[in-house]
């Protein structure tokens, strides 16, 4: 039993391995988006600064947690694949020409699969779009460093965000089961998890009513999560109710993930061929 | 108990059709309809059909991603649809225009995450990596890249991933499309080895009528989503109401030969062209016509198998 859970979790291993040397091929690109994250942040920054010079505050934060919010938002844009970049597109890729059925005839869980690939890859895009911008930000801008809790618990929220933010992912591109191709809902999906985020702005300064609205949703996972508790202002018990909150995401949205592949294997003709 | 049986098999799928600004009518379209077949172990069967037969709906059953409308379908004694990932670890597939392995990675890491899909034992891992890689002459592409290797390379790469867990049963669709001939034919010498030596079954789906002619025994011709035609090549050629040709070449050139059981087709000066049912002998006629004319020389043609299965599908 033990021998067959630890094969199966060198499976997983050796995927998400060989899902990050894959992007790690791509080095150009990683270092144009290194350039792009930086220049947004820095522009984002003065923005900020310019925000709470007028309301010192805002949102609860200070000035500098402010600035320190928005190189934590561009360190995890990629990481969560908040846009694009993630094993889902190739997902998304693989159902419209139909090579899906190669996934489907192997004696792995393709949701598991997926996964896997996706935290490879978030492990990639978080050691180089995510350190590198953030490093730039802290030369230019001075960052809040954490407490050593504050950090630890920043890794596993930011880890939990991966994990929730590919099940939201995998939702909308397992739609073009039916929808044939998913490119409306990413346009929609991409919309949703700009605001909804915060990366735009802290979910905080939203008004009453639509703030704890936006706290609730998974999206808070992706960078409000993570940039509270690395900011000091989830700690001990709060902090494990943040964390709390994105397992509870984690968990509900993989299970409808499953729900929803069992269904669509089931049911839905695989195209092409 | 047969390796593949199938009984009644049958696939719809629902067609919706913009009829008007708001109006769609479905139209259901039977792509497989009341297939039945079995495949023993050990068998090379072809399966051939025209474009949109039902082929590759067919192959998708069989190894599960399709659930059937209607009818059953056994392979190595599992319900594919149900038992998807057990049956996965038996068999192998090769689609000629997908690929299974890992675009971005080499060659080498595609085995080795093969490898641990099907928790291959390390010897077994080693004996098939060393046997295929020697005899699809994969040596030095396995530090490669995948998306730099050409199509005929990438083939064996993709053959060689499919057999690495040794499946028992291989299906292969299309797997000489796009390759040169000596690609081709160093493919078939390895499916046809792979045949002998282990026993692998193979069903392939092809539009290449020499795939068929060099590897199977057996063709199964569909169409319309039902089986035409199930024996060995053959007696595809009697049953296809096709005609062999007797080409006979006079001393003296004459007027067309006049003989029971053949008709002349062509006549060219001394060159005759008499055409004759596939199922009979030539004997009786050479004799024939021996008696009645000098002959300088003769020579029998098979029909060629593309003409025979045009006939079966005009029928």
């Amino acid at each position: 039993m033990s021998g067959a859970l630890h094969s199966q979790l060198s499976l997983y291993a050796a995927i998400a391995t060989s899902s990050f040397r894959r992007y790690s091929t791509y080095t150009a690109a990683t270092l144009a988006g290194i350039f792009t994250n930086s220049v947004f942040g820095i522009i984002l920054s003065f923005a900020y600064l310019a925000l709470w010079e007028q309301n010192p505050t805002a949102g609860g934060y200070e000035a500098d947690q402010a600035v320190t919010f928005v190189w934590i938002g561009q360190a995890l844009l990629m990481t969560v694949a908040l846009w694009s970049g993630g094993s889902t597109d190739e997902l998304a890729e693989r159902i419209r020409t139909g090579d899906i059925a190669v996934d489907l005839y192997r004696p792995v869980s393709v949701l598991g699969w997926y996964l896997a690939a996706d935290l490879g890859r978030g492990l990639y895009h978080f050691t180089t779009r995510g350190v590198a911008p953030a490093i730039v930000g802290a030369l230019l801008f001075g960052l809040v460093s954490p407490s050593p809790a504050g950090a630890a618990g920043f890794l596993v929220s930011v880890v939990l965000a991966v994990v929730v933010s590919f099940a939201v992912r995998f939702l909308f591109a397992a739609s073009a089961f039916w929808l044939l191709d998913a490119t409306g809902p990413r346009v929609l999906l991409s919309v949703l998890t700009t605001f909804f985020s915060g990366l735009t702005l802290p979910l905080t300064l939203f008004p009453d009513g639509l703030r704890q609205v936006a706290l609730a949703l998974p999206f808070a996972s992706y960078i409000q999560t993570p940039a509270d508790i690395w900011l000091g202002r989830h700690t001990g018990l709060d902090m494990l109710a943040a964390i709390g909150l994105q397992v509870v995401w984690a968990v509900v949205l993989l299970g409808v993930c499953a729900l929803v592949l069992r269904a669509a294997t089931r049911k839905v003709v695989v195209q092409g061929g | 108990m047969a390796l593949i049986e199938v009984r009644d098999l049958s696939r719809d799928f629902t067609i919706r059709k913009k009829t008007g600004p708001l109006r769609r009518t479905s139209v259901v379209k039977h792509a497989v309809h009341d297939l039945s077949f079995e495949i023993d172990a050990g068998e090379m069967v072809g399966y051939i059909g025209p474009n949109g037969a039902g082929k590759s709906t067919t192959i998708k059953m069989l190894t599960g991603i399709l659930v059937p409308s209607g009818g059953s379908a056994r392979v190595a004694g599992l319900e594919p649809s149900r038992q998807r990932r057990e049956l996965a670890r038996r068999i192998g597939v090769v689609f000629g225009q997908r690929t299974s392995l890992w675009w971005d990675l080499p060659l080498r890491d595609s085995f080795e995450l093969l490898r641990r899909i099907y928790r291959i034992p390390d010897q077994t891992f080693r004996r098939n990596l060393e046997d295929h890689v020697a005899l699809l002459d994969l040596g030095e592409l396995l530090d490669t890249p995948v998306r730099q290797l050409s199509l005929g390379q990438r083939m064996r790469g993709d053959i060689a991933a499919a057999l690495l867990h040794d499946p028992e049963i291989l299906y292969l669709d299309e797997p000489t499309i796009g390759l040169d001939v000596i690609s081709k034919g160093r493919l078939r010498e390895f499916l046809r080895a792979l045949n002998h030596e282990r026993g692998t079954t193979l069903m392939l789906t092809t539009h290449d009528l020499q795939d068929i002619e060099a590897l199977c025994d057996r063709v199964i011709v569909i169409d319309h989503g039902t089986a035409v035609f199930d024996g060995p090549l053959s007696s595809l050629r009697v049953n296809g109401g096709s005609s062999r040709t007797l080409v006979v070449d006079l001393v003296d050139e004459a007027a067309p030969i006049d003989i029971d059981g053949a008709r002349v087709m062509k006549v060219e000066g001394p060159r005759q062209w008499l055409a004759f049912p596939a199922g009979a002998s030539a004997a009786p006629l050479v004799a024939q016509v021996a008696a009645a004319y000098d002959i300088a020389d003769l020579s029998i043609h098979e029909p060629d198998i593309e003409d025979v299965i045009r006939q079966l599908y005009s029928r």
